[in-house]
């Protein structure tokens, strides 16, 4: 038990570290997702009422391509320098190594989103409410997006075209967390509760966290075999 | 009892498969086109016009069917798949293989047909009610399963990792349906509904029925057919593929 915590720990302290020190890997992610909700208004018009109704949904489709963006990067690098046979070589358990490994892409790229996102929601007119539950609704949802998508990264390790194959394995999968999360938006927006959104959107949560490092693990020792 | 188990291991090896849906494939491929005939001529001539609706409800004959078999097919999917991946099948990861092409077949012919009968019953070719749009989910699972087995060159690899996508997808399959039918209920009121009429005639049920008999055999017919081609290239060194292919020579 001792052995298998510390492994988490450190897997997950060096890839933060690695992180840190490629900082622009993570900020290219972030640029992505205020440049993208930036350009909407440019697209369909700056009437303040259109684009606050288009808010929630503006939001969290940008916020799926942006960790679509991310995943590529989850295992690649770690795949082509060796160190994810290192660790599918290790004694401790595979899915719970993966855990480790999504928890730090999620605080690398998801958190961010969650905590920018305030910023771009004033920019499409949410007040104040309606941004504290995108804010709550991103919360819940970028860990989901990290695993689900990380399955896709898994699937598609080491081939051409990697990252546009992921796209077409993962954003189908994305609507779940994408109805719910920008449902609950919309729900405040017209005066109702949100709660059963958020709440959804929690068991959804612990739902993809029960599976998916289980298939994330078996992908990559498909992958990898 | 032992027997029947007998049996089922015997048909799992390649040569017996092959030669096994070499014979069958026709039977079942023949059965189709005879019920496509009948269904559609019970469909088109037999069945009354609708009430409501008059001739344009017939599309529901092709609709129906290919809906209830894109679903269906991709259920048998993710459990050929699954068999495949947990007992090393060979046979069933070449049929869960085999069976996506159709099943996307029919995925786009039933939004298709729904289009076209969108067109006069509502007005238009698309809406975001909630069944098409599960539906058009449905067909882009179905492709990326397609476009992951192309991508891995290696055969073994492929279908293993697109098992995983199968079984990942039928897992969501539900979460994604109930997600748009609440999303569809939040954003517009459920006007619209497909049943036009709340009984349906028996002759429309028969027509109904003998489609959806023509399709599954059709779809048996096909996903046989392209499982033994798959199993021929998978298998193209073993000694019972030459021993065939040597004799037809």
């Amino acid at each position: 038990m001792n052995g298998l915590a510390t492994a988490l720990i450190t897997l997950l302290r060096r890839d933060l570290i690695l992180a840190l020190r490629r900082r622009q890997d993570a900020l290219v992610v972030l640029g992505f997702f205020v440049v993208v909700v930036s350009l909407f208004p440019l697209g369909v018009g700056p009437d303040p009422q259109l684009l606050r109704s288009m808010a929630p949904g503006v939001l969290w489709v940008s916020a799926l391509l942006a960790t679509m963006l991310s995943l590529e990067r989850l295992f690649s690098d770690d795949f082509r320098d060796g160190s994810l046979e290192q660790i599918l070589l290790s004694p401790q358990p595979l899915s719970l190594l993966v855990g480790s490994k999504i928890l730090a892409h999620w605080l690398i790229t998801g958190l961010p989103l969650v905590l920018i996102s305030p910023l771009l929601g004033m920019q499409l007119g949410l007040d104040g409410t309606e941004i504290l539950i995108l804010m709550t609704a991103l919360l819940l949802g970028t860990p989901i997006l990290s695993l689900v998508g990380a399955i896709g990264a898994a699937l598609t390790l080491g081939l051409r075209g990697g990252g546009v194959l992921i796209s077409l394995l993962i954003l189908p999968l994305y609507v779940p967390a994408l109805v719910l999360g920008a449902g609950a938006v919309d729900a405040v927006m017209y005066g109702s509760s949100a709660q059963a959104h958020l709440s959804l959107m929690a068991a959804l949560l612990i739902l993809t966290l029960l599976l998916a490092p289980w298939a994330i693990a078996a992908a990559l020792r498909i992958m990898l075999d | 009892m032992a027997e029947q188990r007998v049996q089922w291991f015997k048909f799992a090896s390649p040569p017996n498969f092959y030669d096994l849906a070499g014979r069958l494939a026709p039977w079942f491929g023949g059965l189709a086109a005879i019920l496509f005939v009948v269904g559609l001529y019970i469909g088109f001539i037999l069945a009354p016009p609708d009430y409501q609706q008059g001739n344009s409800y017939r599309i529901m004959f092709i609709h129906v069917p290919t809906a209830w078999m894109s679903m269906f097919l991709y259920v048998l999917m993710a459990v050929y798949a699954a068999i495949g991946l947990i007992w090393r099948v060979k046979t069933a990861e070449v049929m869960a293989k085999a069976i996506a092409p159709t099943g996307a077949m029919f995925a786009f012919l039933c939004l298709w047909s729904g289009a076209l009968w969108g067109k006069p019953t509502w007005g238009t070719y698309w809406v975001w009610d909630a069944r098409l749009t599960s539906q058009l989910i449905l067909l882009f699972l179905y492709l990326g399963y397609m476009a992951l087995h192309a991508a891995i060159e290696d055969r073994q690899r492929a279908a293993n990792a697109s098992a995983i996508l199968a079984l990942a997808g039928v897992v969501n399959v539900p979460i994604i349906y109930f997600s748009v039918v609440w999303w569809n209920t939040l954003h517009q009121g459920a006007s619209i509904t497909v049943t036009s009429a709340p009984t349906m005639e028996t002759v429309m049920f028969v027509a109904l029925l003998v489609m959806t008999f023509a399709c599954w055999m059709y779809a048996i017919a096909v996903v046989l057919w392209r499982a033994r081609l798959e199993l021929l290239e998978r298998e193209r060194r073993a000694a019972w593929v030459l021993e065939r292919t040597g004799e037809k020579a």
